[in-house]
């Protein structure tokens, strides 16, 4: 219980702090939103007047409260370039963006976990040799540039599906969600090879350890060894890892929602950003960085149910 | 050991979020590639195609795939609302929803949309308009002249607000006669102001245009999502031709290196403003219609700063830089040279003569430069929107050009918004490339910036003959006498070499070869309307 009224105070600084880079960002770089807005053909006055209903003109700290509040408030305030509610304009967006962050994880849970184990198990073999050298490979390609490959070899050459064509969910469930299988695997690629990586050394670390041969001298056989003992501990660095890759996941979807064309938060994030539109970029970060900390905090959790020595540090 | 690595995941999940902060606020300053089109930057182009198909094809017979269009557009419809959008990528959309008492059409001329008849009076203080009969909003209700007045007031702030529109400053009042006949009054004459009358005429009853746009278009509005679509219908009430294709989806294409793979697999059938890398990459299953994008490119210079603010060095580089060779380099050799501030679909003003003022002259250059003071050359910086390749390139022909006469040109690339408050705002810089455009169909769209009193002189460019004659051109209601004056403005500007004029940039688009009929238009347009399938 303390830990976890710990957990939220420190939640709670972690993104007072983040709204306090962002505002502070946007106050370094330049450009202005009401000239942004109205072009070049907008006359002084018409600039002068859209800054003061927009409240550019109050001092950075007045801006920064007033903002505060209002977030406090549950208002995350209008959108500078739509006119609109931003509460309004990201809710439809977020479910998109997590959909496909969520099916790259579990597509890379799902490769990974086989393949790490089946590696260190045939360590040094033919499977082993492949794919390590396979892993290195697919590391080392950035997800954009697998996107792009992506694209053309499975949308251009074997149209497994239409470069472009996405179909929101709202339109049709199951032409999302393929939609999205490409976009998932894209992001997914390094994340595999990486888990893969990681896994093997684990579960070869914990090999070199007494219990298992304690387990050895009791009878098991080698499967055995492996799944009742070895995995068990060797999974507590890789879940730790995971948990970092689901954040990372929500994150690195920016680019890949570029590539594929989906308007899900990441493209409304960057259009905002290039718009000076300081209310959405403030929003979707607070709420990427929310989602980062839960995340975290998920893992603590299930770190205590797979290995019960573990105590959260006080 | 264990806890150990639970303290390390503290600190390595603070470090992802400060990271992914960073990412975010630097890809500000990174280029958008596919172009945020400000309304500065427009086109659409001399009309190269005719239509000649006939209104009543409506598309009822036609097979279901052909009923649907799908258009890519760089820039996101923001505004909703008419009288705020102010995008030259959204105002193009937006022309398919709304009207104004009257439009541009394809080959330049004003038509009557809302009003059905323009009154002018002889001194051009008083148009009066007449209503067309019976003409509906998309929601069904017709349009009174209560609308047309509440519309123009909205845009002249007429409850005290700064104008929308800044011309309509110059509105002494709206006035209603009858039921059919409004009259704008206007403070001084203009015999120019028609063009400005194409805005937005929108119901009075409407409460919330920014979220429910309601027009009298050819199209009216469905739904829309951001940085994904805006989807339009064919409205049957409409009171003209009615439009071909019943349903228009605008979608959204924000990185254009997925343009070409978009328009092959299927997901696109048009998209305007391609560059010719593009168009080069795209299979025959499309037609590419090549017009102009209507724009006056130039290496813009400050008039105000060392050593531009002599006339010798601007005319320097104008001999120094061949337009030719720029167009050679950047498209192929596409692209029509300027002379002046104004481009070729504005016929009745482009005075091709004018091209000749400077013809390239390496030595004439170098004589200049060293009259001015600098037989040395000198070195300035030029400053370019990056998110504008063909500005970019442009500006690194122009380089290569000038080191013929020892001068040394650095190019800085910048963000648009570091573009729009530094250098147009503030005018912070010595020399740029960009391209101005007509918001209007009226010379003085183009030509007003340049007179030594306008806000928008970016360039500090100061001349009494051309403000004397700038104003004569205002003054007089004589349309030949007019035309004069204005050409006599452009020609002082290319006479002081207030900027080297390039060209007027070359456009393609490509349509899905399933449907054929599109037109340029002289401003900044998309007519899907006229989009028909080609059986």
């Amino acid at each position: 219980m303390k830990y976890i009224i710990k957990k939220f105070f420190s939640t709670i600084v972690t993104l007072v702090v983040v709204s306090l880079c962002v505002f502070l960002a946007f106050n370094v770089i330049p450009g202005d939103p009401a000239l942004r807005k109205l072009g070049t053909e907008a006359s002084q006055e018409l600039i002068e007047q859209t800054r003061q209903q927009m409240g550019l003109n109050d001092p950075l700290l007045v801006r920064y409260v007033r903002w505060f509040t209002s977030f406090l408030h549950g208002d995350m305030g209008t959108s500078y370039n739509y006119n609109v509610p931003v509460a309004g304009m990201i809710i439809d967006k977020i479910p998109i963006t997590l959909t496909m962050a969520v099916m790259s994880f579990l597509l890379t849970i799902l490769v990974s976990i086989p393949l790490g184990i089946a590696t260190a198990k045939h360590e040094n073999g033919l499977l082993d040799k492949t794919i390590t050298i396979t892993n290195q490979i697919i590391m080392a390609i950035p997800p954009f540039f697998s996107g792009i490959l992506i694209t053309f070899i499975f949308g251009m050459i074997f149209k497994l599906f239409t470069p472009g064509g996405f179909v929101s969910y709202t339109e049709d469930m199951s032409k999302f969600i393929r939609y999205l299988i490409f976009p998932s695997v894209a992001i997914a690629l390094p994340k595999i090879a990486m888990t893969v990586k990681m896994l093997r050394s684990s579960l070869l670390d914990e090999a070199e350890k007494d219990y298992t041969r304690t387990a050895y001298s009791r009878g098991n056989n080698t499967s055995g060894v492996l799944y009742r003992h070895v995995l068990k501990n060797a999974m507590i660095p890789v879940i730790t890892f995971l948990g970092m890759l689901l954040a990372d996941m929500v994150a690195g979807s920016i680019v890949i929602e570029q590539v594929f064309s989906i308007p899900g938060i990441s493209r409304i994030l960057l259009a905002s950003i290039s718009n000076r539109d300081y209310p959405v970029v403030q929003a979707i970060i607070m709420g990427i960085s929310a989602i980062v900390i839960v995340i975290n905090l998920f893992v603590d959790i299930i770190y205590r149910i797979i290995d019960p020595r573990i105590e959260i540090a006080e | 050991m264990i806890r150990g690595d639970v303290m390390r995941k503290g600190v390595s999940s603070l470090l992802m979020i400060v990271l992914t902060t960073l990412t975010v606020a630097l890809s500000g300053c990174s280029s958008d590639k596919a172009g945020e089109s400000a309304s500065l930057d427009q086109s659409a182009g001399a009309s190269t195609e005719t239509v000649t198909g006939t209104a009543d094809t409506a598309s009822e017979a036609v097979a279901d795939d052909l009923s649907k269009l799908i258009v890519g557009i760089p820039q996101d419809i923001s505004d909703l609302d008419p009288h705020y959008a102010t995008g030259a990528g959204i105002k193009e959309v937006l022309f398919n929803v709304f009207e104004g008492l009257v439009k541009p059409d394809a080959s330049g001329n004003l038509i009557p949309a809302v009003a059905s008849e323009v009154n002018i009076s002889d001194d051009n203080k008083v148009y009066t308009f007449t209503l067309r009969d019976g003409i509906k909003f998309h929601d069904g209700s017709l349009v009174t002249v209560e609308d047309i007045k509440y519309s123009i007031d909205r845009n002249r702030g007429a409850d005290g607000s700064e104008p929308l529109v800044s011309s309509f400053s110059n509105i002494e009042s709206v006035n209603i006669i009858d039921d059919s006949h409004v009259e704008i009054v206007l403070t001084t004459p203009n015999s120019e102001f028609l063009p400005l009358l194409t805005v937005a005429i929108i119901p009075e009853s409407n409460t919330d245009p920014a979220t429910n746009p309601i027009g009298t278009g050819p199209y009216k509005y469905v739904s829309s999502s951001p940085q994904e679509n805006f989807i339009v219908t064919r409205f049957d009430d409409y009171w003209g031709d009615k439009a071909y294709i019943k349903d228009v989806v605008f979608k959204v294409e924000a990185n254009s290196d997925a343009i070409v793979l978009d328009l092959e697999g299927g997901s696109l059938d048009m998209v305007a403003r391609l560059t010719s890398a593009q168009v080069a990459q795209l299979s025959d299953k499309f037609d590419i219609y090549e017009g102009t994008m209507n724009l006056v490119q130039a290496m813009y210079l400050n008039n105000a700063v060392k050593p531009f603010d002599d006339v010798k060095v601007r005319q320097a580089l104008c001999y120094a830089i061949s337009p030719q060779e720029i167009m050679d380099f950047v498209s192929d050799g596409a692209g029509t040279e300027i002379g002046s501030a104004m481009y070729p679909s504005f016929t009745k003003y482009y005075d091709p003569a004018l091209n000749d003022t400077y013809n390239q002259d390496v030595e004439k250059a170098k004589a200049l430069l060293a009259e001015a003071g600098y037989p040395d050359g000198f070195t300035f910086t030029i400053t370019v929107p990056s998110n504008y390749a063909q500005h970019v390139d442009t500006a690194q022909v122009i380089a290569e050009e000038l080191k013929a006469i020892g001068v040394t040109a650095n190019i800085q690339e910048v963000e648009w918004n570091t573009w729009l408050s530094d250098v147009y705002s503030d005018k912070n810089y010595e020399a740029t490339v960009v391209g101005f455009d007509a918001s209007t169909l009226s010379a003085s769209a183009l030509l007003a910036r340049y007179c030594s009193d306008s806000s928008k002189n970016m360039f500090n460019f100061k001349s009494d003959a051309y403000d004397a004659a700038y104003a004569n051109a205002v003054a007089t209601s004589d349309d030949a006498e007019k035309t004069k004056y204005y050409k006599e403005c452009l020609k002082i500007l290319s006479e002081e070499a207030a900027n080297v004029y390039i060209q007027d940039l070359p456009e393609f688009v490509a349509l899905n070869k399933k449907f054929t009929g599109y037109e340029f238009y002289p401003l900044y347009v998309q007519d899907i309307a006229k989009i028909r399938p080609a059986q």
